[in-house]
Order: C-alpha cells, then structure tokens, then sequence
C-alpha cells in the first residue's frame, strides 16, 4: 500500500489526499446527521447535546468550505489558488478594519491599502521575489502608508489610526499571503506536491486550535491571563500543541521531511498559531467584541471569517521562513 | 436586458465591498406597502437598502433621487430609470408644483418608497432634523406601514469627494413600524420618528 502511493505521481497524490478528506469530512456529516435524528429522554441532556452539535455543524460547514476552496484552487492551478487566498485576505481586512475606526482622513490610505497593497504583495508572491515580499510591507508599506495618511492633513488620533491599519496589514495581508507562498518553495525532490504543504500547514493548526479548545473544556484549569481568554490555560495548551506536533508527525509522508523534523516544524507552527489566536483574542477583548464577524450574527455564535484563519495568518509566515531559513532556500 | 446586468452588477458589487447585511429586527420583510424612511449619508444609501431587501420586494420598492442632479447626464438618468425605478422630485420649491406629487402618484399606485426625511446627504454622526415630507405622506396614507432603518457605517464607503469605494462592513436595521398618534403634531411625530431611527444604531 504505501509503495502503491509512493509510485503515483504527484498529482495523483495530491488527488487522493482530497479523495480521502472528502471522504472523511462525508463520514463527519453523516453521524451528525445520524447524531441529530436521535431522540433523548431527558429535554436538559437534549438541550445540551443539540447545541454541541451545532457547535460541531458549524466546524463541519467551515471544513467543508475549505476544503473545497483548496480543491478548488488545486484544480484550477497554483495561479488561482493565489487569487482564491488574495480574496481571503481582502474579506478578512474588510472585517478587521470595519471594527477599528477610521477617520474621514484615512480614506486614501485604506484605498491604498486594499487596491494597491494587497494586490502587490500577491503579485510578489506570484513572482516568487521572496526577498522583496518578505520585507515589502514590513518595510516599504509600514513607511509609506502613515506618509500617505500624513498628507490627508488630520493629526487626530493619527498614532492610533494608522497603528491599527498597520496591524490589519501585517495580519491579514501579510501573514496570509505566506500560505500561497509555500506552494512556491522547491524543495529538493519535492516538486509539484508543495499543496500538500498547505494542507500540511492548515491541518496542524487547525487541529491544535480544536484540541486545545476541547481540552480547555474537557479537563479546565485556571486560565493563564482571564481578562484576555478564559480558555487559553497551560495544560490545554500543552495538550494542544502536543497533538498538533504528532498528526505533523504522521503527516510526515506528504512533507519532505522525516518523522523527527515534520515534529519539529509542526510544533513551531503550533506555537505561532496559538500565540496569534490569543493576541487577536486580546484585541477583540480591546474591542468590546466576541467575532470580528458581522455584529448582529455574533449572538448566534457564528464567528466572521477573520476569526476562523487567525491562527493561519499568524503561524503561515513562520512556518515559511523557518522552512526557507532551515533549508537555505 | 441591459439593466438586469447592471442591476446584478451592482449587487455584487455592494456585497462585495460592504457584505450589506439586513437586520430586520423590528418586522419582517413582507409584501405589504410601505414606506421606509432612513439616514442619509451618501449616494450608496439607496443601493445598500436595495440590496438589503428580498429580491420580490426590490421590484415594487422605489427610491427617491433629486431631478437635478439624477438626470444631469444620460448615463445616471438610465441608471435611476431602468435599474433602480426611482421617483424624481425636484429640490427647488416651485408655488404651483407640490413636491410631493411623483410620491403621492407612486403610493396610490400601491408602490412601496425608500424616503430619507433629512432631503440632502448628511456629514455629522446624528442625523439631521427630518423634513416634513414623510409626516404628509403618512397622514395622506394612513395604509401605509412606516418603518425605520438604520444603514450603518456607509459613510466611511465613500465620503463625500472621494471616488474610489472602501470595502466596509456595512449593515441596515430594520425597526418596528411607527404610526402617527392621533393629536400627535407634524413636528413631535418628525421629532419621534427621528430618535426611533437613531435608536436602530445601538441595536
């Protein structure tokens, strides 16, 4: 069997890895369908079971999504999927800055920002300048936005406004760019499968975020700083980042890595990931917010679209360069 | 055929810059005539309630636009005409000509109106006071459902001067239906329907 896969080519590899998520995600809808059509005796047991299948249908519709996205954007050719991943950006920037007010001055710079910004750190991304589109906005952009605020001729607040712009940039534009990148990185006999990167990537995250959210409900301990997040405790944590680093581990075989080093670079990833989740936590609790989604939907739980990738945006630009410096790419 | 596509065109657009999400916290949408009043912060108002409602209403929903500057070139006259169906009303007060009437004759035609009392687009955070307009139209139909609504944020998608759109999430709330209370004068009803849609903000 594994010298069956190993003998595909890489396209057809990479299609039944899709072939098998889709299968799982099939197999995920169809016991919470099964799960739902189920009748409890007792309406409090019920109540309880129901919301924790929403919660679970919320996650499922999310993968759903994604996955189909990637395939997507893997179907259509690494091209488009860089367009696919410059939509997200721009949905996730619309979110971010919606909820940092901004000035009738910063109008130019927001143009600046989502037509002129967003689209050039993509098209370095395309170029594969990996030089320049690591340091093109933490650099160039970083100066010249607050000169073109500048020159709108409003002082009030100007720290503050063009900070938060800064911000929404580096997380949203910056950090998110960095997932199309890896498909980019030729490693030495690796070539063409650089998607399973990407999943790569997005599995261990994500996986870490759901670990430690279902540990810090299931085994809760103090939190370690309650007025930013009262589920990011050390134990949780832990458990989080320990299974995030092992399904990288088994995810060793897509990746050009051994077992020991996809470890490691899962485990990095993790770390930026969850540190990200927590600090755009403590910007929402700055906020006054649970979601940067759309305010009216935040009752019903359901999060904005910024909510569900943040770990991604914190820890793609990590796990890039640390694969890229590690290498010598 | 032309004006579907640049009916779906900017629709897309809207959605696509300000996600125009539809609040209808105070009634439902329903087939019934009314008339929503609302703030009026830029030229995108007409277009972010357009795209809020259900696409059966849109049809039968017709906006005021001011004659003068709507039908200036051929271009925004067939983009007020065959796309949206609007109402023109003259700004100047001419002494034969009640400005009223394309309004009076769309409501007797049983077309529901998107009216907004402050006549012109404001720029402060409140809403200017309301003009009498809608007082006359809800004592000349008392059929008529009025509904506040409150479009949030719009102002920061294109201020005035500015050309280029910046994607905000934008967001309407519909509130619960008003009525003139019987003594109620023209100046207490504008003065309550006013903080009735100002009070949408904070929901």
């Amino acid at each position: 069997m594994y010298f069956y896969l190993k003998n595909l080519t890489p396209a057809q590899q990479i299609g039944a890895l899709f072939v098998t998520v889709f299968g799982i995600l099939l197999l995920a809808s169809l016991t919470a369908f099964a799960l739902s059509i189920r009748e409890f005796q007792d309406e409090a047991l019920a109540a309880q079971r129901r919301s924790a299948l929403q919660r679970f249908d919320g996650i499922l519709r999310t993968s759903w999504f994604m996955v189909l996205v990637f395939w997507l954007g893997w179907m259509i050719g690494n091209r488009t999927a860089l367009a696919l991943f410059g939509g997200v950006s721009f949905f996730a920037l619309r979110e971010f800055l919606t909820l940092s007010p901004t000035r009738r001055g910063d109008h130019r710079s927001l143009v600046l920002t989502f037509f002129v910004v967003l689209p050039l750190q993509y098209w370095l991304v395309w170029l594969e300048h990996f030089d320049m589109f690591a340091v093109f906005i933490p650099v160039f952009v970083f100066l010249a936005l607050p000169f073109a605020s500048a020159l709108a001729n409003d002082p009030t607040r100007f720290l503050e406004r063009n900070a938060k712009l800064q911000w929404g940039i580096m997380v949203c534009v910056y950090g998110m760019s960095h997932v199309p990148a890896l498909l980019m990185l030729h490693f030495p006999g690796y070539d063409h499968r650089n998607a399973f990167m990407v999943f790569f990537l997005v599995i261990v995250v994500q996986t870490c975020m759901v670990a430690q959210h279902f540990a810090a409900r299931r085994f809760p301990h103090d939190p370690i700083a309650p007025s930013i997040s009262s589920s990011f405790q050390l134990h949780s944590w832990a458990i989080g980042m320990l299974v995030g680093s092992m399904v990288g581990a088994v995810l060793a075989g897509i990746t050009p890595w051994v077992p020991g080093t996809a470890f490691a670079f899962a485990w990095i990833a993790c770390l930026a990931g969850t540190m990200g989740h927590f600090v755009m936590k403590a910007l929402k609790r700055d906020r006054g917010i649970p979601s940067w989604g759309p305010q009216g939907q935040s009752t019903t739980g359901a999060g904005g679209l910024l909510d569900r990738v943040d770990a991604l945006c914190f820890a793609a630009p990590v796990f890039f360069h640390s694969a890229r410096w590690y290498f010598n790419l | 055929m032309r004006a579907k596509i640049m009916g779906y065109f900017l629709l897309g657009l809207v959605r696509l810059l300000t996600g125009s999400q539809a609040r209808w916290v105070g009634c439902p949408p329903k087939a019934e005539q009314r008339i929503y009043f609302a703030n009026h912060q830029s030229h995108a108002d007409l277009v972010m309630i357009w795209a809020a409602l259900p696409q059966e209403l849109r049809n039968v929903t017709r906006a005021i636009a001011a004659r003068d500057y709507w039908t200036k070139t051929p271009f925004r006259q067939w983009l007020t005409t065959a796309v949206f169906n609007v109402i023109y009303v003259s700004r100047e007060r001419n002494a034969d000509e009640d400005p009223l009437e394309p309004l009076v004759e769309a409501l007797t035609n049983g077309d529901s109106i998107i009216l907004f009392p402050e006549g012109t687009r404001g720029h402060a955070d409140d809403p200017q006071p309301f003009k009498a307009g809608l007082y006359n139209l809800a004592q000349k139909f008392p059929a008529a459902v009025l509904v506040p609504a409150w479009i949030n944020n719009v102002q920061h998608v294109l201020p005035k001067g500015e050309v280029v759109p910046v994607p905000v999430l934008c967001s309407v709330t519909f509130g619960a239906p008003v009525r003139i209370e019987p003594g109620e004068t023209c100046r207490e009803f504008l003065a309550r329907a006013r903080s009735c849609v100002v009070a949408l903000r904070e929901i």
